[in-house]
C-alpha cells in the first residue's frame, strides 16, 4: 500500500522503529520525504507547502511519539489528511437538476475530456435518474466538435440540438434553453469550446453563456495528468465562472493524479466523478480515500 | 536594481520556481545547485538571477533543438502522430499540412483514428483547409489496414509524404499498445524503413506524467521526436527539460494555438526564457 511513499519513509525510518520517540530532526526528515513524494505525484508545490505544514503539527504530536511503528504512524496520518482534504469519505455524486429544464454547463481547457464527459453524464442521467437530456455543442471553433456531440448522443440514445453552423455560442446557447422549455427536457447539458485561461475573449465568451444560461451546475472538466498548472487552471476558471464541482478524466491512466488535490485544495470543489476511459459508461463516482492511496503511490 | 545575495533562500525560490514548471524535484534542484556553483554568496539582481537560471535550462535543451522538414528526404516518407488522449495530434497535423502546401509538396493525411467519434471528420476539416487529400475508411475501421493502404497509394502515386493520425491513448493501456504495434508492424511490410518518423505529442499541461509517456511510446513504436502543444496556455511545459536528461530525442515543434499557423519550430532560449518567466 503506498509504495512510494511507503519506500521514501521506510529509508528515513529504518533502524528508528522501536526507539519510540520521534525527534523534531525525524520528522523533518519524514515531512522532506513527503514533499518529494507528492511533487513526484503532481500535487502544486504551494498546497504540498501547506499540506506539509498541516500534517507535520500531528506528527509532532503524542500518538507518533508513543507509536511503535512511526512510519507507519506517518503514512496514516498523511493518508488520512489526504482523504479529509479532497472532501473526506461520503461523497456526493447528485448533482442539482431538479427544476427543469435544468442547465449543466461543462468547461475547462483544450482537450480535458469535456465533450466525452458530456456523453457520459447523459447517459447516467438517463439510465440512472431516467431524464429526458438534451445535448447541445456550443464548440464553434474545433474542426467537427459539434459533429462529435452529435455522434456521443445518438450512441447514448439522447438528443442533440440541431447543428446551425454561424451561430455564436452565446446563441446556441439560447436556442437550447428555449428548445428545452418547449419540448420538456429535463436536463440540457451544454458543452463548451476548450479555452485557455489567458484567452480572454474566450474567458469572456464562457462568462456571458453562463449569465444566459444561468447553471444549476457548472462543472469543471480536467485532466488527471494535469501538472503545477492545475492550480492556476482551477483558479482563473473559478474566478470567472459559478463553477459547482470538478470532474477529473483519464484516471485510467497511470498518472498518479495531484491534480486533484490541488483544484480541491484552491476552490473548495467537491469532485463529482472521475473520467476512467473513452467510452460512454467510463464515468466512476469520486471516491476521496481511492484517490487518495493513487496520490501516495498505490 | 535590487542587488540580493544568492543565499540558500534565494535558491530555493528559484527551485520553486522551476517546481511550479513541472521540472519536477529532481531536475529542478540539480539546476539551481549548478547555478549556485560559481555565484553562491555573490550580490545579483533578480533580472540577472533569471536570466541565469534560464541559461541553465538551455543549455540541457539546446542539444534537443531540432527542426525537421518533413516534405524533405525520403520518398514516400511516412510519419506517424502518437500520444496520449486529446493531447493535440490531429491538431498537429492540421498545421503541418497547412505549411506543406505553400511548400508545393505532395502530400497525404491518413485517418487513422477510427475510434473516437467524428476523429475523421476533424482531420477532413484540416485537410480541407490545407488543400491536402485525407484517407479514411468508415469508424470502427481496422487502423493497420487503412495505413497500409495509404502507403501504398503514396508509393503508386509517387507522392513526397504520408502523415498518419492515430488515436488517442494513454500509455498503461496494453490493449491499445498492441494496436499502435500493429500499425507498425503492418507499415513496415511495405517499407521496412517506415514509419520514418514517430512523433510524440505530449500536452504541456501534463505534469511528471509525460516522463512515462515517452517511455512507454518509445519502447512500443520507437518515438523519434517530440511536439509539445498548448504551450499559450499558463503551463510551462518544464517537464521536458527531465525528458531531455533522460532521452536523447529531439523536440521538433511547439503549439502556441489551435489555428494553422500556430506551431513553431523549438526554441530552447524561447522555451527556457519564458519558463522562468522571462519576456513578459
Ligand atoms: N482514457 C481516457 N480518455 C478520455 C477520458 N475522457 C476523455 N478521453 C479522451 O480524451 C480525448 C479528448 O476528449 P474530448 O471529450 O474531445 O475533450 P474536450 O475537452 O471536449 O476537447 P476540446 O473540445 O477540443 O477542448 C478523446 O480522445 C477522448 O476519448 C477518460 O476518462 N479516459
Ligand atoms: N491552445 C491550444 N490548443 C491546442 C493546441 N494544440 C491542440 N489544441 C487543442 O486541443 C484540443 C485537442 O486537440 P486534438 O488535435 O484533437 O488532440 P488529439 O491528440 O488528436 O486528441 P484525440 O485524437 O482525441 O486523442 C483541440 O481543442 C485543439 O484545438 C495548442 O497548441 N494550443
Ligand atoms: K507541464
Ligand atoms: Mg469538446
Ligand atoms: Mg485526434
Amino acid at each position: 500500500m503506498f509504495d512510494a511513499l511507503t519506500d521514501r519513509l521506510t529509508s528515513v525510518f529504518d533502524g528508528l522503529t522501536g526507539r519510540g520517540a520521534l525527534s523534531e530532526k525525524d520528522v523533518s526528515a519524514a515531512m522532506r520525504e513527503i514533499r518529494v513524494a507528492l511533487l513526484e505525484a503532481d500535487v502544486a508545490l504551494p498546497v504540498v507547502k501547506d499540506f506539509i505544514a498541516k500534517v507535520k503539527k500531528e506528527a509532532v504530536g503524542e500518538a507518533v511519539i508513543k507509536s511503535i511503528t512511526p512510519g507507519q504512524m506517518i503514512i496514516k496520518i498523511v493518508h488520512d489528511a489526504l482523504v479529509e482534504m479532497l472532501g473526506g469519505e461520503d461523497s456526493d455524486p447528485s448533482l442539482r437538476i431538479d427544476s427543469p429544464p435544468s442547465v449543466i454547463m461543462m468547461a475547462g481547457l483544450q482537450g480535458s475530456g469535456k465533450t466525452t464527459t458530456t456523453g457520459k453524464l447523459a447517459k447516467r442521467l438517463k439510465e440512472k435518474d431516467r431524464k429526458k437530456v438534451l445535448l447541445a455543442s456550443l464548440d464553434t471553433r474545433r474542426p467537427a466538435a459539434m459533429d462529435q456531440l452529435a455522434v456521443l448522443a445518438g450512441q447514448v440514445g439522447v438528443e442533440s440540438l440541431p447543428i446551425i453552423k454561424g451561430q455564436l455560442a452565446t446563441d446556441i446557447a439560447k436556442r437550447a434553453l428555449q428548445a428545452a422549455k418547449l419540448q420538456g427536457f429535463d436536463v440540457v447539458i451544454l458543452d463548451t469550446a476548450g479555452r485557455t485561461t489567458l484567452d480572454e475573449q474566450m474567458m469572456a465568451e464562457a462568462e456571458e453563456v453562463a449569465k444566459i444560461a444561468n447553471p444549476s451546475e457548472t462543472l469543471l472538466v480536467a485532466d488527471a495528468l494535469t501538472g503545477q498548472d492545475a492550480v492556476e487552471t482551477a483558479k482563473r476558471f473559478n474566478e470567472r465562472l459559478p463553477l459547482t464541482g470538478l470532474v477529473l478524466t483519464r484516471m485510467d491512466g497511470d498518472g498518479r493524479g495531484g491534480a486533484a488535490l490541488s483544484m480541491r485544495a484552491v476552490t473548495g470543489l467537491p469532485i463529482k466523478f472521475l473520467g476512467v476511459g473513452e467510452k460512454l459508461d467510463g464515468l466512476d463516482v469520486f471516491a476521496a480515500k481511492r484517490v487518495a492511496g493513487r496520490i501516495l503511490g498505490r | 536594481f535590487v542587488k540580493r545575495k544568492l543565499d540558500d533562500e534565494t535558491l530555493e525560490e528559484l527551485e520553486d520556481i522551476l517546481i511550479m514548471s513541472d521540472l519536477g524535484a529532481k531536475a529542478a534542484s540539480r539546476i539551481t545547485s549548478n547555478l549556485a556553483k560559481d555565484r553562491f554568496d555573490k550580490e545579483v539582481t533578480d533580472q540577472e538571477i533569471k536570466i541565469a537560471l534560464a541559461k541553465e535550462v538551455e543549455d540541457i535543451l539546446k542539444p534537443r533543438e531540432r527542426h525537421v522538414d518533413f516534405a524533405d528526404g525520403p520518398k514516400p516518407r511516412i510519419v506517424l502522430f502518437v500520444g496520449v488522449n486529446g493531447s493535440g495530434k490531429t491538431t498537429t497535423i492540421g498545421k503541418i499540412a497547412s505549411k506543406l502546401k505553400d511548400q508545393g509538396a505532395k502530400a497525404l493525411l491518413v485517418a487513422g483514428d477510427t475510434f473516437r467519434a467524428a476523429a475523421i471528420e476533424q482531420l477532413q476539416v484540416w485537410g480541407e483547409r490545407a488543400g491536402i487529400p485525407v484517407m479514411a475508411k468508415a469508424p470502427g475501421a481496422d487502423a493497420a489496414g487503412l495505413v497500409y493502404e495509404a502507403v501504398e497509394k503514396a508509393k503508386a502515386e509517387d507522392l513526397d509524404l504520408v502523415l498518419v493520425d492515430t488515436a488517442g491513448r494513454l500509455q498503461n493501456r496494453a490493449e491499445l499498445m498492441d494496436e499502435l504495434s500493429k500499425i507498425l508492424r503492418v507499415t513496415r511490410k511495405l517499407d521496412p524503413e517506415a514509419p520514418h518518423d514517430v512523433i510524440l505529442v505530449l500536452d504541456a499541461t501534463v505534469g511528471q506524467n509525460a516522463l512515462s509517456q515517452v517511455e512507454a511510446f518509445r519502447h512500443t513504436a520507437g518515438v523519434s521526436g517530440l511536439v509539445m502543444t498548448k504551450l499559450d496556455g499558463t503551463a510551462k511545459g518544464g517537464v521536458l527539460v527531465a525528458i531531455a536528461h533522460a532521452h536523447d530525442l529531439p523536440i521538433h515543434f511547439v503549439g502556441v494555438g489551435e489555428s494553422a499557423d500556430d506551431l513553431q519550430p523549438f526554441s530552447a532560449e524561447t522555451f527556457s526564457r519564458a519558463l522562468v518567466g522571462l519576456d513578459g
